[in-house]
């Protein structure tokens, strides 16, 4: 039997696992977002306070994913075997390619502009609306675009403390020593993995022109 | 609040006393300084790099904050002025143009009066307006992108959002500075003009004192964060002081220069 009949046979249960899978992305990106954005615009100014942060977060993405989970498990609250657990070590890891790029995006904003922007009468806040995010946009969906990247990656790894999503088939094949089952999770992954990359490259590329 | 451009008491658009500004680190950048710019007057601030001319620009619209001393606008110690409406009763040209670059031309010129919230059409005709005044016919640079520019177009843009507001006070910090000689020399005649046109009370920065003589009304010569004296430009050439001499000399030297190439 080929992969893809294997796939084709078993598609309704690699369609709910793909889902599985984009809604674990989906759900820690956003948090990581909601967290990542607003902090990354607070530390702009605050340089001490940025190494710390970008430092912290730096260390938790060294932290293999398979001990991240692991070391979430026995937290009371978020922890526990599930999708909830993944989704915490998912977000972060998406946290520092969001804070840093966010940082390095508004920071490198050409310093004249800023100035005129300023002398000419602008409030701190429309300077930051109006001309530092639209400048760094392209730096942070670069950001962004790596970290779902990464997310989408480390997602199939989450299956082995339960979380579901496409690494259920990898883990079932390795167990069973079939690489159709194997497939079955791989190929979807990596599909998902360069369609998101190549969608937000795209983005980023039609935000960078105008 | 009395507006920016009610008539000053005194004639004076600004007025620095006893102006002190200190890096939190120690050093003064401006030390002292006295110095009233009179209405409707093109004030030069001349002096070497690290004189303090831009110091003392920034501390009339505030983008610093005075360590010791007020600086009076329009009659008005600074420290009464909201912030905002006073920045944007004085127009401000740096020498990058500091255009923003994700914005086109008209809407760069519009900045000011969207922000004061005119309406629509007013700020359409009023771009429309600011373009011709600096030589820009506006349906061919109105859509264009600052990348699309020239030096010398970034600047007069930039001097087109600066105006735009019609704000009674304009500083210009180096605004021809890094343009090639040949349209230096344009826009330097093109600005003079315009200037006596105006009226507008302009504080200019330059260290180039050709630049000086030529655009000032009255030049104050700065050197190491002080004031050394005003001077109308006739004066400027037959004074004693050391460093007026020192750049009075610089002129001769430059002239020199290009006879020996």
């Amino acid at each position: 039997m080929n992969w893809y009949d294997f796939l084709l046979r078993n598609r309704s249960e690699v369609l709910e696992r793909s889902v599985e899978h984009v809604g674990l992305v989906a759900a820690s990106m956003a948090i990581a977002l909601v967290i990542g954005l607003p902090l990354g615009i607070a530390l702009v100014r605050r340089l001490t306070l940025q190494r710390w942060v970008l430092g912290a977060a730096n260390v938790v993405q060294t932290i293999p994913s398979l001990a991240l989970f692991g070391f979430l498990i026995p937290v009371p609250w978020i922890g526990g075997v599930g999708a909830s657990t993944a989704i915490v070590a998912l977000a972060l890891y998406a946290l520092l390619p969001i804070l840093r790029n966010t940082c390095t995006g508004i920071a490198g904003v050409d310093p004249a502009v800023i100035e005129s922007a300023r002398g000419m009468g602008m409030t701190p806040r429309q300077v930051l609306w109006q001309v530092q995010l639209p400048l760094a946009a392209p730096v942070m969906l670069a950001g962004i675009r790596v970290a779902t990247v990464i997310s989408i990656g480390v997602t199939t790894i989450a299956a082995a403390i339960g979380a579901g999503g496409l690494g259920v088939f990898i883990f079932r094949g390795v167990a069973m020593v079939n690489n159709q089952v194997i497939l079955a999770g791989a190929i979807p992954a990596a599909l998902l993995a360069i369609v998101a990359d190549f969608g937000l490259g795209a983005i980023q590329r039609s935000v960078a022109k105008r | 609040m009395a507006p920016l451009d009610a008539p000053p008491q005194n004639g004076c658009a600004i007025e620095c006393r006893t102006v002190t500004y200190r890096l939190p680190t120690g050093p003064a950048l401006v030390s002292d300084l006295n110095l009233q710019v009179n209405t409707g007057e093109t004030l030069v601030l001349l002096g070497r790099s690290g004189s303090g001319k831009t110091t003392t620009l920034k501390l009339m619209n505030r983008l610093l904050e005075p360590s010791s001393g007020e600086i009076f606008v329009a009659g008005r110690p600074g420290s009464v002025w909201d912030l905002i409406q006073l920045r944007r009763g004085i127009g401000y040209v740096i020498q990058d143009a500091g255009l923003f670059p994700h914005w086109s031309v008209e809407r760069n010129v519009a900045l000011v009066p969207h922000l004061e919230r005119w309406p629509e059409d007013k700020v359409r005709a009023r771009v429309a307006e600011m373009l011709e005044l600096v030589g820009l016919a506006p349906g061919q640079f109105a859509a264009r992108r600052p990348a699309e520019l020239s030096g010398g177009q970034k600047q007069r843009v930039g001097v087109a959002r600066a105006l735009a507001a019609d704000p009674p006070i304009l500083l210009m910090d180096e605004p021809f500075g890094a343009l090639d000689p040949v349209t230096r020399a344009d826009l330097q005649k093109e600005f003079r003009a315009l200037a006596s046109r105006l009226q507008k009370t302009i504080v200019f920065v330059t260290h180039d004192v050709r630049e000086a003589l030529y655009l000032g009304t009255r030049i104050a010569l700065l050197a190491e964060g002080r004031l050394l004296g005003t001077y109308l430009p006739e004066e400027f050439l037959a004074t004693s002081e050391p460093e007026a001499r020192a750049f009075a000399a610089s002129l001769h030297l430059g002239a020199g220069n290009q006879e020996v190439r």
